[in-house]
């Protein structure tokens, strides 16, 4: 398994993550056969305190998967930021996670975005892989 | 007449890449036990150990939530249609202990 950020795309989601800083940072990703071509940010909608966690609320879902189909592309999964944690899935991320999508995290330490690492959900829902990200 | 439910990308997969499927029943737990009936794949990742709904899973009659009318007991017409739509959630370690 592997996910390659197109042109721009690594820049966008590290500016995401700073900007919401210390809050955490959410959105799509878009694109086609493993390659995310751009994203689309979204809202964080949880009512748990955006340092800690995000959500992305169903009317915003459907419209990532609109602006997918629009771009011709699809949505391959979604991105977020864990500030002042390590780019690794928490237990609460796996409770929550999808089949088959990717599940892109950049660290912000102190503003600054550090390392980025993306996951898949395994098939039985124990865990998560982590998959190879390059830059297309 | 038979119902249909819309299927989100990432289920996708495990109904042959279709966006949406035709199912039978009375009531929205109905359908959605004839989906996993036809779909076994998609059970854990609807349906907790338990057998309810996740929390993140959002079925909607129409345009309604199914939270708003009677959850899976809701009743359904001919022609009625579902959809299946995420809700993405996730945050970091702390908060959960570990």
């Amino acid at each position: 398994m592997a996910l390659s950020l197109g042109p721009g795309v690594d820049a966008a989601i590290r500016a995401h993550g700073v900007e919401t800083y210390p809050n955490e940072c959410c959105g799509a990703l878009i694109g086609r056969d493993g390659v995310v071509v751009t994203t689309y940010a979204l809202p964080n909608t949880t009512e748990e305190g955006p340092r800690r966690r995000f959500l992305v609320r169903p009317s915003d879902y459907q419209e990532a998967e609109k602006r997918a189909a629009q771009a011709g592309g699809d949505l391959l999964g979604f991105y977020h930021s864990h500030p002042d944690h390590p780019a690794r899935p928490s237990q609460y991320d796996l409770d929550h996670a999808w089949p088959f999508f990717s599940y892109v995290i950049v660290s912000v330490r102190e503003g600054v975005s550090e390392d980025m690492t993306s996951w898949r959900l395994r098939e039985d829902r124990s865990a998560f892989d982590a998959e190879e990200l390059t830059h297309a | 007449m038979p119902n249909t439910i819309n299927i989100p990308t990432p289920l996708r997969p495990f109904t042959e890449k279709k966006e949406a499927v035709e199912v039978s029943g009375a009531t929205v737990g109905e359908l959605l036990a004839d989906l996993t009936k036809k779909y076994d794949g998609l059970r854990k990742h609807l349906y907790t150990d338990e057998g309810k709904l996740r929390n993140f899973v959002n079925v909607y009659l129409n345009d309604e939530d199914i939270r708003y009318l009677q959850k899976e007991q809701t009743p359904v017409k001919s022609g009625d249609t579902l959809s299946i739509v995420p809700s993405v959630a996730g945050g970091t370690v702390d908060g959960y202990g570990d």
